[in-house]
């Protein structure tokens, strides 16, 4: 005997907007995946010497990348942000007796983003 | 109980998804508004101090986990947003073409920063 099971629509994730948005965190992964390749793009231009390197700046200036970095961006801020809001269902933190708060957690993840970003910045930019 | 592979692409999955969380919004925000729009300063001098960065064999080991970890996280999201939105019978397929893709891009990362 097998159970019946009802079959679901393959367009359940548009019915609920919390469905929709869960769609959209999973898709984020394109863009993580896409900023790779993109990283791997200037590594290469950088090892190639002086002269790609002007040109690799010149494309940086250019529309196409203006606008895929437009819309890069706010897809890897929902990545970051709903990544770090789920930190501390998955890491459970405890000292001694006392269970560490989740918004502890939450907030040390925020800092430790804010510390790693100055770094990056002042590593590439840097005085 | 079976073995299984699942706990290994798991932690790939979240170390890479931890990386890019933490990383790629800065990166984005240099490649995308601060260089393009030239508010670096003198471009000559950044292109000598990035060369020497990654010509450095620790940062190469670093720059390899940040750029292929993230590759294995887009792998295991991937898959399981196709499998969920109604691609269930060919799951085995997709699962080869995520994890597949992630392994190309890992090599791909490698032989980038070995040839720099």
């Amino acid at each position: 005997m097998t159970t019946y099971r009802k079959p679901v629509s393959n367009t359940w994730w548009l019915e609920r907007k919390q469905y929709f948005f869960f769609v959209i965190r999973e898709l984020t992964s394109i863009f993580v995946a896409g900023y790779c390749l993109f990283l791997l793009f200037i590594i290469s231009e950088i090892s190639d010497g002086q002269e790609k390197y002007t040109l690799l700046i010149l494309s940086l200036k250019s529309p196409i990348s203006l606008v895929l970095h437009f819309i890069s961006l706010p897809f890897i801020l929902y990545h970051t942000i709903t990544w770090f809001n789920l930190t501390p269902k998955i890491m459970k933190l405890q000292i001694g007796e006392e269970i560490i708060s989740e918004k502890l957690i939450v907030g040390l993840v925020y800092i430790s983003w804010g510390i790693l970003s100055l770094i990056i910045f002042w590593l590439i930019l840097g005085v | 109980m079976a073995k299984s592979n699942e706990p290994i692409l798991w932690l790939l999955f979240s170390v890479g998804g931890m990386i890019s969380a933490m990383l790629f919004p800065p990166l984005i925000i240099i490649t995308g508004i601060i260089v393009p729009f030239g508010l670096e300063g003198e471009t000559t001098y950044l292109f000598e101090k990035i060369h020497f960065l990654v010509k450095n064999p620790f940062v190469k080991l670093l720059l390899f986990f940040v750029i292929a970890l993230p590759f294995f996280h887009w792998a295991h999201r991937f898959r399981f947003t196709l499998v969920d939105i109604g691609l269930k019978p060919i799951s085995f397929l997709i699962s080869t073409l995520c994890y597949g893709g992630a392994v190309a891009g890992s090599l791909l990362t490698l032989y980038t920063l070995l040839r720099i």
